[in-house]
Order: structure tokens, then sequence, then C-alpha cells
């Protein structure tokens, strides 16, 4: 019950809290903005029309717009709208393909987002923890100053330009890998082996360069901690008892590093997403990354708030998962 | 002293990359061209001796751009980076000092900010100001994203601080809190300030570039990610124009990698407990 009380409450009470305020920052941050999305697309369709419209039709076509972007009414009819569309999942219709809902286009392109999202933040993760921890215990082998010295270049580089460096080189210098869209991801998913084959091979590098780019960052913070574990006098002791030292490494020394890797995760999810995105529109990989590129692209507001309002929950809720684990791997928590 | 920094290879293979850049921005200051007009040499000429690194759609000579680039994306970063130390000092001296309900506040604030996707925040925000950024306004809008993280950092180390003997000898002798602060307390958080600040300002370049390869920057301003932008759209990959993506992408790693080496060395060395730990490590 204290458990409950002490640990899970207030991680609840926190989840519940950082999606209202993201939410509600989204909000104010799109009405303080000087411009007015509405006025936008009119401005746009002026352009692409090539003619001005007749007053009667401009008030008509303004005030639909502002009734489908959930901008009519006064500033707290809004705010409760926008609530409202995040609670129900309903955005309204698509610009950038009227007038498919906005929700359809999310529900096409979130699986292939939250599969990538998953396997490679587990990737980056384990790879990145392991590796790091027998470097950070054998620090002095000609192999981890090797790997080490690799992963600090790579680490710095930014999202777009790595992911942009394995497109030419193993995209178009060296054809191993596909360029640019499947027809794969749009059909109806069938799982047959050529399926998988087809999925695999075009979302191979953009996980690469996702697990690359995060795991360098969980390869040198574990390295640091299992450098100061290995000198505590339980490690020592395992030492001085003739155990094996990649058993001291892998058993003793790499699990008590481990937990505030676990914090760290949390604390990073969001990061790793928003470097994710980035790598999907690289790639054109079907994800809301690419989504929210082609949303940027033609000024669909109400595709890039939907984007941005269930991404705030999605990773919210990631985040409550990993916090409402720990207690699994930490026995402190449990027994306090 | 400075001796054991300048023996660190990290640190002068780094510090050189970075000389080297900022010779590139006072070269900027000196260029035959205006940076924001086009067609001012002929179109897509692959490097000669004329054009060192050639020239690109823009009819633009590709060298000459870029120093201006590296010279804008630095002063953003160091826009970016400054403002948003200060942020994070004053945050996680208050934070840790005050300790309390002003740290739990301050601290789940720093934490809800850590979790949001930023980056989604940030598009959000650029694609509504959208060409109406200038230099400073964007460094300043990095700014706004960039501490949490540093805050934390600093709050901890306040932490341990306050619990130390000199801390209650200070108070016990009758010194203000904002004189303790000051004279006892900033050079321990200097160091953690500057390492943060090397590496902030690589972010912030990092962003910056992602920023403007989705077009939500001020094209017309050069910088790493406008040039990048550009060269991108014109199909510079496919038309073989090599040289036109090749500057600001080789750029762009020299900048950040040597950003980044350079605060990685300078907190090695900064950081007392593992600098007892090289000397002690060191058989020769």
């Amino acid at each position: 019950m204290s458990l409950l009380r002490q640990y899970f409450l207030p991680r609840l009470l926190q989840w519940a809290l950082v999606i209202f305020c993201g939410i509600t920052a989204v909000f104010f941050i799109t009405r303080l903005a000087p411009k007015d999305p509405v006025l936008e697309v009119i401005n746009q369709l002026q352009t692409w029309g090539g003619r001005t419209m007749n007053p009667d039709t401009l008030e008509q076509t303004i005030n639909t717009l502002r009734e489908l972007y959930g901008l009519k009414g006064s500033l707290l009819d809004q705010y409760f709208l926008l609530w409202r569309r995040v609670f129900t999942f309903d955005f309204g219709p698509s610009l950038f393909q009227f007038p498919t809902p906005v929700l359809k286009l999310v529900r096409t392109y979130l699986p292939w987002t939250a599969a990538l999202f998953l396997t490679t933040t587990f990737l980056q993760w384990t790879l990145g923890n392991i590796l790091g921890g027998m470097a950070g215990y054998f620090s002095q082998r000609p192999w981890a100053k090797t790997l080490d010295f690799l992963l600090a270049t790579v680490r710095p580089l930014p999202h777009y330009l790595l992911g942009l460096l394995f497109l030419v080189l193993f995209g178009y210098v060296w054809r191993v890998f596909p360029v640019g869209r499947s027809l794969v991801f749009g059909r109806q998913t069938t799982f047959d082996l050529r399926f998988l084959v087809e999925v695999f091979r075009y979302s191979f590098l953009p996980a690469l360069t996702v697990v690359l780019l995060g795991g360098a960052a969980w390869f040198q913070q574990m390295k640091l901690l299992v450098q100061n574990v290995k000198k505590e006098e339980f490690a020592e002791y395992a030492r001085f008892a003739g155990i094996r030292e990649p058993h001291i490494a892998l058993q003793y020394v790499i699990p008590n590093a481990l937990l505030p890797q676990i914090t760290q995760l949390a604390l990073m999810v969001g990061q790793v997403f928003g470097g994710m995105l980035i790598v999907e529109i690289v790639f054109s990989y079907p994800g809301m990354g690419t989504l929210l590129y082609n949303a940027i692209a033609k000024g669909d507001y109400n595709l890039i708030m939907a984007i941005t309002t269930l991404s705030i929950v999605f990773i919210s809720t990631v985040v409550l998962t990993i916090d409402l684990l720990y207690p699994l791997f930490d026995p402190r928590v449990r027994y306090r | 002293m400075l001796g054991e920094l300048f023996a660190d290879r990290k640190f002068t293979a780094s510090l050189s990359v970075l000389l080297f850049l900022v010779a590139l921005v006072i070269l900027s200051f000196f260029a035959p061209y205006d940076p924001t007009r086009w067609l001012q040499v002929p179109r897509n000429q692959p490097p000669s001796w004329t054009y060192i690194l050639g020239t690109n759609s823009k009819g633009q000579d590709v060298f000459w751009e870029a120093t201006f680039a590296v010279r804008n994306s630095l002063a953003i970063a160091l826009i970016a980076g400054v403002v948003s130390r200060v942020i994070a000092v004053l945050i996680g001296l208050v934070a840790g000092y005050r300790g309390g309900t002003t740290d739990r506040i301050l601290m789940s604030v720093s934490d809800g900010m850590l979790v949001i996707p930023l980056f989604l925040v940030l598009v959000l925000l650029a694609s509504l100001l959208r060409g109406r950024m200038n230099l400073a306004s964007l460094g300043l809008l990095l700014a706004l994203f960039g501490w949490p993280w540093d805050a934390r950092t600093i709050r901890s180390q306040i932490l341990s601080l306050r619990e130390r003997e000199f801390t209650y000898t200070a108070i016990l002798s009758g010194m203000r809190t904002l004189r303790l602060v000051i004279r006892e307390y900033f050079p321990f958080v200097t160091p953690l300030v500057l390492s943060t600040l090397i590496g902030n300002m690589a972010w912030a370049i990092s962003l910056e570039v992602t920023l403007a390869i989705l077009g939500l920057t001020n094209l017309d301003i050069p910088t790493l990610g406008t040039s990048l932008h550009w060269a991108m759209s014109y199909q510079a990959l496919l038309l073989g124009y090599w040289w036109w993506i090749f500057t600001p992408v080789a750029l762009t790693i020299l900048l950040v990698s040597g950003l980044y080496w350079f605060s990685l060395s300078l907190s090695e060395y900064l950081d007392p407990r593992t600098r007892v730990q090289r000397t002690g490590a060191r058989p020769q």
C-alpha cells in the first residue's frame, strides 16, 4: 500500500501534470504567434488561384476554416475544444490530403513510428549499456579505447547529417540498401516473409542511424558509471574471491550501474523521439516525422496540432510506463 | 598546469579545428561578395583556382558563402549557449540552495521540459514564426529550451556544496546569502558552466541545422543549416554538385565535433576528481 501511495501516485500525478502543461503550452504558443493560420491558408489559396475571391465567398471560407481549425469562439471555448480533440483523437480534416480526417492519416503512420521507436530505443539502450559497461570495466584494453574514440566522434553529429551520410554511402555510392519510399508500406499488411524482408531493408538505415547516435550517448554514460562502481568494495571482494573478471563485470558491476540508466531513459525518451522523427524525414520512412514534414510544407495546421499533442501524450505515457516498471528492477523502492 | 592541458591530444586537435573555423569567421569580414545576393558569379562551377570550392546554382561562391555560414551559426550557438547558461545557473542555484517546495516546483518544471518532445514544440513555434526570425531571436528561442538538463546538474552540485562545512562557517560568521553564493559557490560552478556551455553550443548548431532543413528558419540568412537546405532543395546531390553539399556537411561535422571534443577534454581537465585519477593512473 505504501508503495502505491509513495511511489505510484506521485508518478501518475506527474504524468497528468506533464500532459496538462504540455498541451496548455502548445495551445498558448499557437495563440500568441503573430501568424493567423486561417489567413495563411487564404493567402495561399489566392496565390494559387491567381485571383481574388469575392467578399462573400471569402467570409464563408474564413468561417469554415475557423471552425475546422477549432479557432471559433472565445479563448476558453477554444481551449476546451483542444482538450476535447485530444481526448477523442478527432482533429478534423487534414488540409494536406483534404478531406481525409487527420485521425486516419495518423492511424496509418503511427504504427510505423511506434515500431521503429520501440525497437531502436530498446536496441540503443541495451547495446549502449552492455558495451559501455564492458568498456568501462576493461577501460585500459585497446578495443575499449578504440570503441570509445569512435563513438565519441559519432555522438555529437546531428541526426540529419549522419542519416544523410548513410543515405549517400549505402544508398547511392554502394547500393546495398534501397532509397526512397517503398510501396510495401502503403499496402494492406500481410505478414509473409517477403513483406518482412522488405520492411527490414527499408528500415535498416534509419534504425542504424538512431541506434548509433543514441547508443553512443548510453555507452559514454555507462562507461563513466562503471568506472566508479568497479572500485567499490563488493567488486574488489569478488575479485579477491577469484571470480572471473568478465563474470564480475556482467553479473556484479553492470547490474548495479544500470539503475541510474533506467531513470535516465525516462528523462531522455522525449529527445530520442525527436531525433528519430528527423531521421524518418531523411529516409522518407513512412512515420510521424515524414507526416510532420509534409504538414509543415503544406501549412496543415490541424495535422501539426494533432502530431504535436498526440506525441506529448505518447511520450509521457512511455515515461510513465518506465517509471512504473522501475520497482521491478530496484528492490530498494519495493521494500521501502 | 596548462601544460597538462596541451599534452592532451584531444584538446590540441579540437583547439586547432576550432581555430581554423575562427579563421574562416575572420575571413568573412573581408568577403568580396554580399552573401544575401544571388548571381554574383557563374553558376554550378566545380572547384577551380578562381573559385576554390566552386559555385552553386544560386550563383554564389561556395567558399565565401561558407565563411558567412560558419560565422552566423556560431553567433546563434553563442547566444543560445550564453542565455541558456544564465537560466540554468539561476534555476540551479535557487533550487539547490532554497530546497523544499521551491526546489520541487523548479525541478518538476525542468523535468517536464525534458520529458516533452521539445523538438516538436520547437517545430510548432518555428513554423508559426517562420521567416520572421533573425539570428538573435533564433538563438533566444533555442536558449529557451536548452537549460533544463544543465540546471539539474548545477542544482545537484549546489546541493552537495550546501552540506559542506565551509557553508556553515560562512553562514555562522554572518555572510549574506548572495555573497556566499558568489564568493564561495561560483568557483565550483564555473567549470561546469564552461564545459556545458560548449556542449550546449554544439547542441544549438545541430538544432539550427535541423530546423533549417525543415525550412523553418529565415532562409535568406546564410548559416550551415540554410546552406544545406538550399543545396538539398536544388537537388545538388542528384545533379552531382558535390562541392555544394560537401562544404556545409564537412564544416558542420568539424564545428560540432570540434566543440564536443573541446568540452570533453576541458571538463576532464577542470574536474578535480578525474584529474587525480589521471595523474594517479599514469605510471611513467
